[in-house]
């Protein structure tokens, strides 16, 4: 199975001022599959996630060194264009985060706002986009209700259907699940073995059970450096690497 | 911390079930050598002494592989801690089939207590000796993660195939001479043939333990002679 590399870092280190949140990160991340990044807390796979779609540029002091390709081209070369950068690379987030506003404006945000002003077009790409996220059927008569009326889980796909909405090539999560009730994490489960036939999924989970059935590679993370990466199945069953076999066998961590 | 403390629970139900697979490797290799003594001491009693411990054997390799599910729904395990239960649940079940075998051996002891051996016992008594080493290299493997140790346990099986060839020609030579030993040499032939089939169980087990030590499947055809043509009869 030829696999299509979508990212690649070249020795990328993250600095927060003087703190080195990230060392010498070299990973690949294949297209139209789901990677899974796991670690104990302050690991730094939240903020390498975050590095993927410059996410990090918003933070005071943070500092990154080293190449972050994107089919081959570096996301901090100064001529990349943030904006479309962040509309190739989604992101949703650990709490459920939708706008104030209805369930359609939730959705329609993200077109509108890079361009799309046709209101048939938008129906289409709310409706699309929800069905995307399976909660069309849940929310389809009422997409005029505020979004906040939701519960927890759908909102959270709500949001993955914002993120969607905009047709990124990429879709980062950040523990979408830790906000959830095992029902709504199934569901959000199910709905990324879907997203990846279409998107690049890379998620940062702390539910070690929930990388090993949704990843179809996994990269261990510790102290800001990849100790471990490869296909899931072999993280989970022969890891190479003692500390990856400590942490996911629950030795620390 | 609580997760120190699921760690410690954790290593506590797995040091349960390697203590009981030790146990059921005890009695497994027990029944073996207690039905070869059967035979060669043409003691009845003692062969139905070991056909009815199986029950027993039986029940608590069924007993080991619920406590691996239990263990598997309970905590999920994965990396080692799976690959040591895995193992555990397999190897119970071929240390039951070799308790199963050893049974085979006794009921051929009890058929063949009544009248004096068409020849003196050698051959088969010593494959006994080195399956139990056999077994016993195994289970010090499993228990001491050393896999040398078990890949020590896979090469003597050659020493165990070729014993059981040499009682074959040795039985068939005699059979063509006094066709009226035919049924006891048979008899004799089969005992060697399922020792020769109990040390592919503990070849089974030996693979178990590199596979739980290197994580890597292992066979142990790996640590054996290389096949050579074989120009006995097919055998």
């Amino acid at each position: 199975m030829g696999k299509t590399i979508k990212f690649q870092t070249s020795a990328m280190n993250l600095w927060y001022d003087r703190f080195q949140a990230l060392k010498a990160i070299d990973i690949t991340i294949s297209e139209r599959a789901v990677t899974a990044f796991i670690g104990p807390s302050g690991c730094g796979k939240s903020s390498f996630l975050r590095c993927l779609n410059r996410m990090n540029d918003f933070v005071p002091g943070a500092r990154v060194e080293g190449e972050v390709f994107l089919d081959g081209r570096n996301i901090y070369d100064s001529d990349q264009d943030v904006i479309t950068l962040r509309r190739r690379v989604g992101m949703v987030f650990q709490r459920p985060n939708p706008f104030p506003a209805s369930i359609w404006d939730n959705v329609a945000y993200g077109p509108r706002l890079h361009g799309v002003r046709n209101r048939r077009e938008l129906d289409e790409i709310v409706e699309k986009s929800l069905r995307g996220a399976a909660i069309w059927d849940e929310v389809k008569d009422k997409l005029r209700t505020p979004a906040l009326a939701l519960s927890g889980g759908q909102q959270q796909r709500l949001c993955i259907a914002r993120a969607i909405a905009v047709e990124p090539e990429v879709l980062l999560m950040d523990e979408p699940t830790s906000a959830l009730d095992p029902m709504a994490t199934a569901r959000i489960e199910e709905l990324v073995r879907t997203l990846k036939e279409r998107f690049t999924v890379a998620i940062v989970t702390h539910n070690m059970q929930q990388a090993a059935r949704i990843s179809d590679e996994t990269a261990f993370f510790l102290d800001g450096e990849i100790i471990e990466s490869g296909p899931t199945h072999l993280i989970f069953t022969s890891p190479r690497d003692g500390r990856t076999e400590d942490y996911i066998t629950g030795r620390f961590g | 911390m609580n997760n120190v403390n699921v760690r410690q629970t954790i290593d506590a139900e797995l040091e349960g079930l390697r203590r009981n697979l030790l146990n059921l490797a005890n009695l497994a290799g027990e029944a073996v050598k207690k039905a070869l003594w059967a035979l060669c001491e043409q003691d009845k009693a003692l062969a139905r002494e070991v056909i009815d411990a199986d029950d027993d054997l039986d029940r608590r390799a069924l007993r080991i592989d619920e406590d691996c599910l239990r263990f598997i729904a309970r905590f999920q395990p994965v990396a080692q801690d799976l690959r040591t239960v895995s193992a555990i649940s397999h190897m119970a079940i071929d240390l039951e089939r070799i308790g199963d075998l050893g049974v085979n051996v006794a009921k051929s002891a009890v058929r063949l207590a009544d009248r004096p051996f068409v020849k003196p016992l050698i051959d088969i008594p010593r494959m006994g000796e080195i399956l139990q080493e056999m077994i016993d290299a195994a289970m010090r493997a499993f228990i001491n993660g050393d896999a040398e140790e078990a890949k020590r346990a896979c090469a003597m099986d050659d020493t165990i195939d070729d014993l059981e060839r040499q009682v074959f020609r040795e039985m068939l030579l005699m059979m063509m001479e006094k066709p009226r030993i035919i049924e006891d040499g048979t008899a004799l032939i089969t005992v060697a043939r399922t020792l020769e089939r109990a040390a592919d169980h503990v070849t089974n087990l030996a693979e178990r333990v590199l596979y739980v030590i290197t994580g890597k499947v292992a066979s142990a055809s790996q640590f054996r002679r290389p096949k050579e043509p074989r120009n006995d009869n097919g055998r």
